[in-house]
C-alpha cells in the first residue's frame, strides 16, 4: 500500500492497538521508522493515516500535487499554492506518509514537557518554535536562499491583499516590511532577522493546531 | 392609523365581541374586561346604524373592520422591519446588543400605542395560532441553518447538555419555586407544585441564538458555538416536550394523588415523546429529498416541497402527540443535504430566504404580542415571587453548567475551559419561547396565570436587556488579547499569513470524527443513500451558467478595470527595483499599516457565521473569487510565458495538448459566451474558469504561437452538441506536471468539496458561499480524471 521511497517506509506494526491493525487497501509493509513517533502523538498518527488514505485516490500510496489540490478550502486560501509546495521538497512530485507527516508535524502543540525535559543531544522536535518559525519562513523564501528578498516579500503581499491596493501601495509596504526587519542592511531578510522580528509573537500558539495533539 | 381609530371606535367595540368569540379560552381572559362594558353600546349604535338604511349611495366608504386584523399585523411586522434597517445603519449596534432588544422595544412601543389609544382588540395570540402557524418557522430554521458536521461531532456533549441542563433548569426552578410559595408570607400558598413546576419549564425554555451575533468577532471556538447552537435547538423541544406533559398532568390530577405509576409513565412518555418526533422527522426528511430528485423540469416548485413535507412532518407528530418540535428538526437536518445537491441554485436561495422570513416574522409577532401584553393592565406583581424566579433562573443555569460541564469534560477530548463555562451560563437568554409558553396558560387550571406572565415577562426583560448587552464586553474581555499596542507591519503581516497557513494546515489535516460511528454512517450514506436520493446527471445547467456569468462578469471587470493587467503579474526577476530602501516618514507609516490592514484577506472563518435575523453577507465570496481568479491568472501567465512556476517546477508545454476552444477565432468567441450561456446539457466535469480564460485570452489580445490553448473545464459534450465539438481532448499528458492539469483541476478543488466529504470525511463547511455552489454539484468528480482520459476516443475536432 506505501510505496517504498528513497526514505525509510512506514511502520506501524509496533505500535499497539488499533493502530497495528489498520486496515487498508492492501497488505501492510512493516519496517521500522521511529523517528516519525516523537513527531506526533499515536492517535494523531493513525488519524493522519486516515486522511493520508482519503486524500490519496487512487490508492499510489503517495500523495501528488494534484491530490493535495483536491481539497477544495486550499483552493481559496491566499496561501493554498505554497502549502501544498511545502509538501514537496527538492523539487519531488510525491510525498509518502513520513513526508506527510513530518511537515504537518510542525503543527503539534507545544507542550510544556517538552520544553523541560529536552535532551540537548536529540534533534530539536519539529513543533520547536524554531522549527516551526523555519516552515513559515521557507513559504517565504522560494529560492532558498535563507533569504527572503524584497521580491520575495512583494510577492506573498500580493497574495495576501486584494485587489483593490495598487502596485505602488505595494512596493511601499514591501520596502516597509523588508526596512523594518533588516538589520544588517543587505535588503533582504535573512531567518535571524524574522525570528528577531517575531520574538514577542506567540507562534507556539499561532502555529498550533488542537487535533495534532 | 390614530385618526381612523378616533373615527372608527364605535365599530372596534363590536369587532370586540367577535374576536372575543373566535379566541379560544387562552385570550378571552384578555378581553374580558373589556367585554363587559362594551356590550350594551353596540346594540345601540347598531340600531342606529340600521336606521340609515339606503338613503343615498355614498361615494367614499370606509370600512376598517374587514381588513382590521391582516391590516393590523401587516402594520406591525412593516414597523419591525424599519426598526431592524434603522438598527443595522448604526453600524456599532449590532454588536452591542442583540436584535432581540430591538424588536421586544418595539413591541412594547406597539403595546403602548394600543393600549394608549384604549384599541381593545388587537389580534390576540391564542394556542392553535402559536403552536401551529408561529412556532414552526422558528424551529424550522434553526434546524435548516444548524452546521451538520460540528453538530454531530459533538452530539454526545449536545445532547447531555441540553436534554439534562433543561431537566434540572425546569425541575430546580420549579422545586425551588414551590419552597418559597411554601412560605406563608408571600401569599403564593395557593401555587402548587404542579403549578410550580409547569413554570420551571417554561421559564428555562432559553435563546442563546439570539446572543451569538454579538460575540461573533470574538473568535468562538467551533465547539462553543456548536454547544450554544445545539441548546438553542434541542431547548425548545424539550421544554415543550416538558409543559405539555405537566399540563396534562395537572388536568389529570387535579386533587394532587399522583402516583409513582405515573411519574413513570410521565418519563417514559417523555423519552417516547423525543423519540419519536425524531423518526417521524427523519422520514419525513428522506421523503422530501427523494422526492426533490425528480423536480429538475419544475423548479419552481422545490421551495414548496422543502417548506410542506417540513411542516407536514411537525403536523403528523403533533398528530400523535409527539414532539413536532424535534420532528421539524430532525426534518430539516435530514433534508438538508440531499435536498442542497438536488434543488436548482436559485430555489436554493429561495428556500434559505423564505426560511429566514418567515421565522423571522414569527418572531416580531410573538415579540409585539408580548409587548402588547407587557404595557397593560392585566398584570400582577408579586415582590417575592419575581425576585426569587430571577435569582433562581441564574443560580440554577449556573449549576446546571457548571456540574454538567464538569462531568462531560472527563470523556471530551477537547474540555471545556471555564472560559468557555462562563459564556455559556451568561448566554442564558430567555426568547419568544418563554413568554408564548407563559401567555399560553390555560387559565382555568392557573388561577395565578397573570402573575406567572408577569414573572416571565421580568425575566425575559431583564435576561435580553441586560445579559445581552453585558454579553459583548464580558466575551471580548475573557478573550482579551494579550498585547494591545499597536504590531508592526511585519508583525501584522506574518500574523495573518501564520492565520493564514494554520487555516490551511488544518485544512489538508481534514476533520476527524471521533467516532467511528459517523464514519460507518458516512460509507453507509454514500454507498446507498447518495444513490437514492440525489439526482442522476445533475442538468447543472442554471448552476453551470450562474458561476460561469459570474467568473467571467468579474473577469471581465477586473481586467477592464486595469487590476489584472499583465504588468500586475510580472514575472519574477523583471521586477527587481534598483535603488536603494527609500525611508518613509511616520505617517506614511501609519497609513501603510492602515492599507493592510483594511486590505488584507480574511482568513476564512471555520466556525458558521450565523445569525439569526439575517443571511450572511457574500464578502467572503468576493475574496474567494479574487484569489481564485489571480492564481488562475498567475498560472496562465507564468505557462504561456513557458517560465517555471514560482516553485520551480519547469512547465512541461511540450507534450501536452491542452483541451481548448476553438481558439483564435474571434467569431467564435461571441459563439462560446453565448454557447457557455446556453449549455443546457449535463456533464460531469466542472466547468467555468475556462470560459474566464478563454474571455481573458481574447481581452489580451494573444496572438501566441506556442499552444496556450485554454482549458474548458466544462466539457460540453460527450459528443453531443455541436458546439461542444471544439474540443481537444488531452491525451498525452503526464499526470502531476502540466500546468495544464493543474489548471484543469485547480478550480476542481471546489467542485470536489463535496465528493471529500463522503471520502475522506472531512467537510469544509463554514466556507464561502462560493463553495456552497460548488459543493452542489454531484459527487461522482472523483472519477472525471478517468473519465478525461477515457473519453478521449470521443474527441471530436471541430
Amino acid at each position: 500500500m506505501i510505496a517504498p521511497s528513497s526514505q525509510p517506509p512506514l511502520s506501524l506494526a509496533h505500535l499497539p492497538g488499533r493502530l497495528g491493525r489498520v486496515s487498508g487497501a492492501g497488505p501492510r509493509r512493516v519496517t521500522h521508522h521511529p523517528f516519525l513517533l516523537p513527531a506526533v502523538s499515536q492517535a494523531s498518527l493513525l488519524r493522519l493515516h486516515h486522511r493520508f488514505r482519503a486524500l490519496d485516490r487512487n490508492k499510489k500510496g503517495y500523495l501528488s500535487r494534484m491530490d493535495l489540490q483536491q481539497i477544495g478550502a486550499l483552493a481559496v486560501n491566499p496561501l493554498g499554492d505554497r502549502i501544498i509546495e511545502s509538501f514537496f521538497p527538492d523539487g519531488s512530485q510525491q510525498v509518502d506518509f513520513p513526508g506527510f507527516v513530518r511537515v504537518l508535524a510542525h503543527f503539534r502543540p507545544v507542550e510544556d514537557e517538552d520544553t523541560e525535559t529536552q535532551d540537548p543531544k536529540k534533534p530539536e522536535p519539529l513543533n520547536s518554535r524554531r522549527n516551526k518559525l523555519h516552515y513559515a519562513f521557507q513559504l517565504y523564501d522560494l529560492d532558498r536562499d535563507g533569504k527572503i528578498s524584497r521580491h520575495e516579500m512583494l510577492q506573498v503581499l500580493r497574495l495576501m491583499v486584494g485587489v483593490q491596493v495598487t502596485e505602488e501601495q505595494l512596493e511601499n509596504i514591501a520596502d516597509r516590511t523588508v526596512q523594518e526587519a533588516d538589520e544588517d542592511g543587505d535588503g533582504a531578510v535573512s531567518f535571524v532577522e524574522f525570528t528577531k522580528s517575531l520574538e514577542k509573537m506567540d507562534v507556539e500558539q499561532k502555529m498550533s493546531i488542537r487535533i495534532l495533539k | 392609523m390614530a385618526l381612523q381609530m378616533l373615527v372608527t371606535f364605535s365599530p372596534w367595540n363590536c369587532l370586540l365581541l367577535l374576536v372575543a368569540l373566535e379566541c379560544s379560552e387562552a385570550s378571552s381572559d384578555l378581553n374580558e374586561s373589556a367585554n363587559s362594558t362594551a356590550q350594551y353600546a353596540p346594540n345601540a349604535w347598531f340600531a342606529a346604524a340600521s336606521s340609515e338604511p339606503d338613503e343615498r349611495i355614498s361615494v367614499f366608504e370606509l370600512d376598517y373592520d374587514y381588513v382590521q386584523i391582516p391590516y393590523e399585523v401587516t402594520l406591525w411586522i412593516l414597523l419591525a422591519s424599519l426598526a431592524k434597517i434603522g438598527f443595522h445603519l448604526y453600524r456599532r449596534l449590532p454588536g452591542l446588543m442583540p436584535e432581540s432588544c430591538l424588536l421586544i422595544l418595539v413591541g412594547a412601543l406597539v403595546g403602548g400605542i394600543i393600549f394608549g389609544t384604549d384599541h381593545k382588540s388587537p389580534p390576540v395570540m391564542d394556542s392553535s395560532i402559536y403552536f401551529l402557524y408561529l412556532l414552526p418557522p422558528i424551529v424550522l430554521e434553526g434546524g435548516y441553518f444548524m452546521p451538520t458536521r460540528p453538530f454531530f461531532e459533538n452530539i454526545g456533549s449536545i445532547l447531555w447538555w441540553a436534554v439534562l441542563g433543561a431537566l434540572i433548569n425546569a425541575l430546580g426552578i420549579g422545586l425551588s419555586l414551590y419552597f418559597i410559595c411554601q412560605v406563608k408570607a408571600f401569599g403564593l400558598g395557593d401555587v402548587n407544585l404542579l403549578q410550580n413546576l409547569l413554570f420551571g419549564s417554561l421559564i428555562s425554555a432559553v435563546d442563546p441564538v439570539a446572543v451569538l451575533a454579538v460575540f461573533e468577532e470574538a473568535r468562538v471556538n467551533e465547539q462553543l458555538y456548536m454547544m450554544i447552537f445545539g441548546e438553542a435547538l434541542l431547548n425548545d423541544g424539550i421544554t415543550v416536550v416538558l409543559y405539555n406533559m405537566l399540563i396534562a398532568f395537572t388536568k389529570m390530577h387535579k386533587f394532587e394523588d399522583i402516583e409513582p405509576v405515573d411519574i413513570l409513565a410521565g418519563c417514559a412518555r417523555f423519552v417516547i415523546v423525543g423519540l419519536g418526533g425524531v423518526l417521524f422527522g427523519i422520514v419525513f426528511g428522506f421523503i422530501s429529498a427523494f422526492i426533490t430528485r425528480f423536480t429538475q423540469n419544475i423548479s419552481a416548485i422545490e421551495p414548496l416541497i422543502v417548506f410542506m413535507f417540513s411542516y407536514l412532518s411537525y403536523l403528523a407528530a403533533e398528530t400523535l402527540y409527539l414532539s413536532g418540535i424535534l420532528a421539524i428538526t430532525a426534518c430539516a437536518v435530514t433534508m438538508k443535504k440531499y435536498v442542497e445537491e438536488n434543488v436548482s441554485q436559485t430555489s436554493y436561495t429561495t428556500i434559505k430566504y423564505f426560511m429566514k422570513m418567515l421565522s423571522s416574522v414569527s418572531e416580531t409577532l410573538i415579540f409585539i404580542f408580548m409587548g402588547v401584553s407587557t404595557v397593560g393592565k392585566n398584570h400582577e406583581w408579586n415582590w417575592a415571587f419575581i425576585c426569587f424566579t430571577l435569582a433562581f433562573c441564574q443560580i440554577w443555569r449556573a449549576i446546571s453548567v457548571f456540574a454538567l460541564f464538569y462531568i462531560s469534560n472527563q470523556f471530551r477530548t477537547f474540555p471545556f475551559s471555564i472560559k468557555d463555562q462562563c459564556i455559556i451560563f451568561y448566554s442564558g437568554v430567555r426568547g419568544a419561547g418563554s413568554f408564548s409558553l407563559a401567555f399560553l396558560l390555560p387559565l382555568s387550571l392557573f388561577p395565578r396565570k397573570k402573575m406567572f406572565v408577569t414573572a416571565t415577562l421580568v425575566v425575559i426583560y431583564f435576561t435580553v436587556f441586560i445579559q445581552g448587552i453585558t454579553i459583548g464586553p464580558l466575551v471580548r474581555y475573557l478573550d482579551v488579547k494579550k498585547t494591545n499596542k499597536k504590531e508592526s507591519i511585519n508583525e501584522e503581516l506574518h500574523i495573518r499569513l501564520m492565520d493564514h497557513l494554520k487555516a490551511g494546515i488544518e485544512d489538508v489535516c481534514g476533520h476527524w470524527s471521533h467516532y467511528q460511528v459517523r464514519d460507518k454512517f458516512k460509507k453507509f450514506d454514500h454507498r446507498y443513500l447518495r444513490k437514492i436520493l440525489i439526482r442522476k446527471n445533475l442538468p447543472k445547467s442554471s448552476i453551470v451558467s450562474l458561476y460561469k456569468k459570474l467568473e467571467m462578469k468579474q473577469a471581465i471587470e477586473m481586467v477592464e478595470t486595469g487590476i489584472l493587467s499583465s504588468t500586475a503579474f510580472s514575472i519574477p526577476h523583471q521586477a527587481q527595483r534598483i535603488q536603494g530602501i527609500k525611508r518613509l516618514s511616520p505617517e506614511d507609516v501609519e497609513s501603510i499599516r492602515d492599507i493592510l490592514t483594511s486590505n488584507m484577506y480574511q482568513v476564512r472563518q471555520r466556525t458558521l457565521s450565523y445569525n439569526k435575523y439575517n443571511l450572511k453577507p457574500q464578502t467572503s465570496e468576493k475574496q474567494a473569487k479574487e484569489i481564485l481568479i489571480r492564481r488562475q491568472n498567475t498560472l496562465r501567465q507564468s505557462m504561456r510565458k513557458g517560465h517555471s512556476l514560482p516553485w520551480g517546477k519547469p512547465a512541461g508545454t511540450k507534450n501536452v495538448r491542452y483541451l481548448s476552444f476553438p481558439y483564435g477565432n474571434p467569431q467564435s468567441a461571441g459563439r462560446d459566451t453565448r454557447a457557455a450561456e446556453f449549455s443546457d446539457d449535463d456533464s460531469s466535469d466542472p466547468g467555468s474558469p475556462s470560459i474566464m480564460f478563454s474571455a481573458l485570452s481574447r481581452i489580451g489580445s494573444l496572438q501566441k504561437q506556442e499552444a496556450q490553448e485554454i482549458i474548458p473545464m466544462k466539457s460540453l459534450h460527450r459528443g453531443r452538441k455541436a458546439f461542444s465539438s471544439g474540443y481537444q481532448r488531452n491525451t498525452s499528458q503526464e499526470e502531476y506536471l502540466g500546468g495544464v492539469r493543474r489548471v484543469a483541476l485547480r478550480p476542481k478543488p471546489l467542485f470536489h468539496a463535496v465528493d471529500e466529504e463522503g471520502e475522506s470525511g472531512g467537510e469544509s463547511e463554514g466556507k464561502a458561499s462560493l463553495v456552497e455552489v460548488q459543493s452542489r454539484w454531484t459527487a461522482d468528480r472523483g472519477h472525471s480524471r478517468d473519465h478525461n482520459r477515457s473519453h478521449s476516443p470521443l474527441l471530436q475536432k471541430k
